[in-house]
């Protein structure tokens, strides 16, 4: 047995039934030995795309995601992916060729130092020099990935160690003396948590990512103590969001009721998530009345990080609320509820009414049609925002998007990735004209596999979020965002891939086009233009706290706001 | 606040870089760093030296934690030994100025480890302070070279900074 055919038996070992990628010339042993595998490989036409559907099929299932790709610009074209899936905490494994050992260090062609260039956006990599090794490396890589806080791990393959004679065992056992995360909170501090969370008065509970799989203790919690809930963009779906105790998104473009109840709150309970800036905004300015921060995450690294916290617990967001479960009651909080309803009511989430098509509305005539049944991809920007806005999610693993890289491009691969995770789901991608046209060459892998995908585009002409921003902060100087004179006709495109394109300009034809999108037999590109100058409201300003929250557009605005 | 922060830590190729590719990304200061086997096979010792407040010590040891090839991160807080040491060559013009630098070597026990015509190599081993004054006092002579390897650092007393040789799998 050749190495390239133990990586693929090793890969096997690990329940690996699909990998992402690309080949080329330092990984083809591997690709030849993958002609006689039971494992399904997706062709992508960029790595990057590879790296991403691996991401989302990760999000999406709860497994490890894996793409492979050849050395040097391809395992290159793989650092924006790593990078996201990093910042995200995925689960992702890549396996990369290399050019052989001997050459290593030459600058020889299509070389890179790949382990040197991952290093700060993986949780851990490898360069296999022993062909023995690689089952050991491949049952770590995995571990790795899956476990503790997750993350992506990178597997450098040089090609010679793939050509080499196997002669090792795959039965290998586990040494790593230096990683063994905390999966159990500790008791003592679980119960600090509870005798806090019973003498506050406006306790709130902040979700984000790491409790996706937390899903059911999380409703069980929540509706057994009636505390507040609020999901960060990562952690929507963790929570139903057609929920009455739930508030909505946080931060930068949260809801006005989730803003204001933490600035109010006496009490954070915080589980599975990270204080990123955009939901923090300025730190020092931070839920200023919240004498109590509870931080649960599996990384003992982000407590403390950056919000101050007086009771820390360490552990895996499941295994702690399990724990929280048996000794919560129901908490006295009839008064902070007449507080978050009067904001609740008063300011929900709206638009304000034109007469041309606009994007939240494309995106709730979506979630009205489906009843919010969709696995949604998006891209990054505006209709990202909007999405999260106005798609209410209800179930865990059903919103995947960029939270902390913030990557343009990533929804048609996240939608590869989802699908092919769970072909029985409806996925939508909601997608803008910027951020679609990063990857779009991901169409032609929609098309190979028969992938049933629906691609929204809310088109709106402009790199949308930057023009929002030169529009607020930069005098409307409107730098370098113009599309509309240069864009494709989207649905054109789609067909010269063979995808059935629509295209809906007028208010009047949302609902056909909504329903010519979601009656589509196979996948769908269509192009809604929206109304070009939409911002996303409400907002903080980068850098401001919850009581610089704008409402609307300050020249939109009509009424003086409490 | 200065500290001493000793890491024992699997040595697999690239540690190194993963520590200092740490320090420099996240923008903690790393003021020295030394680095040898220890007496278990595939196990070695790094001394860094760090300055920073609490807040940023305590993401230094918790993200120094999170590297996988870590096993153990120590900042010596307690009473501990601390030492470093440091080659220096230093320029001799004649017979009057041999003498004087052999004062300084005596005064702070310093060695001589090559003598040449113009030029003599002191060898010092102590904490940083007492290489610091040993330098000031060679200066008026002329150092030619130094050489310093960065602190050290080890508790007194019992506590250790062990693990098991034989290792249990996870």
């Amino acid at each position: 047995m050749k190495g390239s055919e133990a990586l693929l038996k090793a890969l096997e070992r690990e329940g690996v039934e699909v990998i992402f990628g690309h080949p080329g010339g330092a990984i083809m042993p591997v690709y030849d030995a993958l002609y006689d595998s039971p494992i399904r490989h997706i062709l992508v036409r960029h790595e990057q795309g590879g790296v991403h559907a691996a991401t989302a099929y990760a999000r999406a299932s709860g497994r490890v995601g894996v793409v492979m790709t050849t050395s040097g610009p391809g395992a290159l074209n793989l650092v924006t992916g790593l990078a996201d899936a990093y910042m995200d905490s995925t689960p992702v494994v890549a396996i990369t060729g290399n050019v052989p050992r001997a050459l290593i260090g030459s600058d020889a062609f299509q070389e890179a130092d790949v382990t040197g260039v991952t290093m700060p956006i993986t949780k851990h990599n490898y360069l296999v020099q022993d062909v023995n090794d690689i089952p050991r490396v491949v049952r770590e890589a995995f571990h790795i990935a899956s476990t503790g806080r997750p993350g992506p791990v990178l597997i450098d393959l040089p090609k010679d160690v793939q050509l080499s004679e196997f002669t090792g065992t795959f039965e290998v056992e586990l040494d790593l003396p230096g990683y063994k995360p905390t999966t159990k909170g500790h008791p003592k501090q679980i119960e600090r948590a509870l005798e806090a969370l019973e003498k506050a008065e406006k306790p709130i509970l902040m979700v984000g990512g790491g409790a996706q799989h937390a899903h059911g203790e999380l409703l069980a919690f929540a509706e057994k103590t009636g505390i507040p809930v609020i999901t960060t963009l990562m952690g929507l779906g963790a929570f139903p969001g057609h929920h009455p105790l739930w508030l909505g998104m946080p931060g930068m473009h949260g809801t006005v009721a989730a803003n204001r109840a933490i600035h109010h709150a006496d009490l954070i309970l915080a589980i599975g998530l990270r204080f990123d800036d955009r939901v923090t905004g300025k730190v020092s300015r931070f839920a200023p009345h919240a004498h109590t921060v509870i931080h649960v995450d599996i990384d003992p690294a982000e407590i403390g990080k950056l919000v101050r916290t007086h009771v820390p617990i360490v552990g895996d967001a499941r295994l702690v609320l399990r724990e929280m479960l048996k000794g919560a009651k129901p908490l006295r909080l009839a008064s902070w509820w007449r507080e978050l309803e009067d904001w609740r009511t008063r300011y929900p989430l709206r638009w304000k009414p034109r007469p041309h098509l606009q994007a939240p509305e494309v995106i709730r005539a979506f979630a009205e049609a489906t009843g919010g049944h969709a696995i949604v991809t998006t891209g990054v920007g505006q209709h990202q925002m909007f999405a999260a806005q106005y798609f209410p999610v209800t179930r865990p693993r059903s919103f995947i998007t960029s939270g902390g890289l913030g990557t343009m491009g990533v929804g048609l691969p996240f939608a590869i990735g989802a699908k092919v995770a769970r072909p029985e789901e409806l996925v939508i991608d909601f997608d803008g004209d910027g951020s679609f046209q990063m990857t779009l060459q991901e169409l032609a892998t929609v098309v190979k596999y028969g992938l049933d995908v629906k691609v929204v585009i809310l088109n709106n002409g402009y790199l949308g979020m930057v023009r929002q921003w030169q529009d607020l902060f930069h005098a409307k100087r409107y730098s370098e965002v113009y599309l509309a004179d240069s864009n494709p006709d989207f649905a054109r495109l789609a067909e010269a891939y063979g995808i059935k394109g629509v295209r809906v300009e007028r208010k009047e034809d949302l609902m056909k086009g909504v329903e010519a999108v979601l009656s589509a037999d196979g996948p769908v590109v269509a192009e809604f233009k929206v109304y070009h100058e939409e911002g996303v409201f409400p907002m903080i300003p980068a850098g401001g706290a919850a009581e610089d929250m704008i409402l609307e557009h300050p020249e939109e605005r009509e009424e003086v706001e409490a | 606040m200065r500290h001493v922060i000793s890491v024992l830590v699997q040595d697999h190729p690239r540690v190194l870089n993963r520590i200092t590719g740490l320090f420099a990304r996240r923008g903690f200061n790393l003021e020295s760093l030394a680095v040898g086997t220890t007496h278990v096979p595939g196990l070695s010792r790094i001394s860094l030296v760090v300055s920073g407040d609490d807040h940023t010590l305590e993401q230094v040891e918790k993200q120094l934690n999170r590297l996988i090839e870590v096993l153990k991160v120590t900042d010596h807080s307690e009473p501990h030994v601390e030492r470093e040491l440091a080659l220096v060559k230093v320029h001799v013009a004649g017979v009057e100025e041999r003498l004087a630098v052999k004062d300084i070597q005596e005064a702070f026990r310093a060695r001589v480890v090559d003598v040449a015509q113009k030029s003599l190599i002191l060898e010092l081993t102590g904490d940083s302070k007492k290489i610091d004054s040993f330098l000031e006092a060679l200066r008026p002579y002329g150092i030619l070279e130094v050489m310093r390897t960065g602190a050290v650092a080890m508790s007194r007393g019992e506590r250790t900074l062990k693990v098991r040789e034989k290792r249990e799998a996870v």
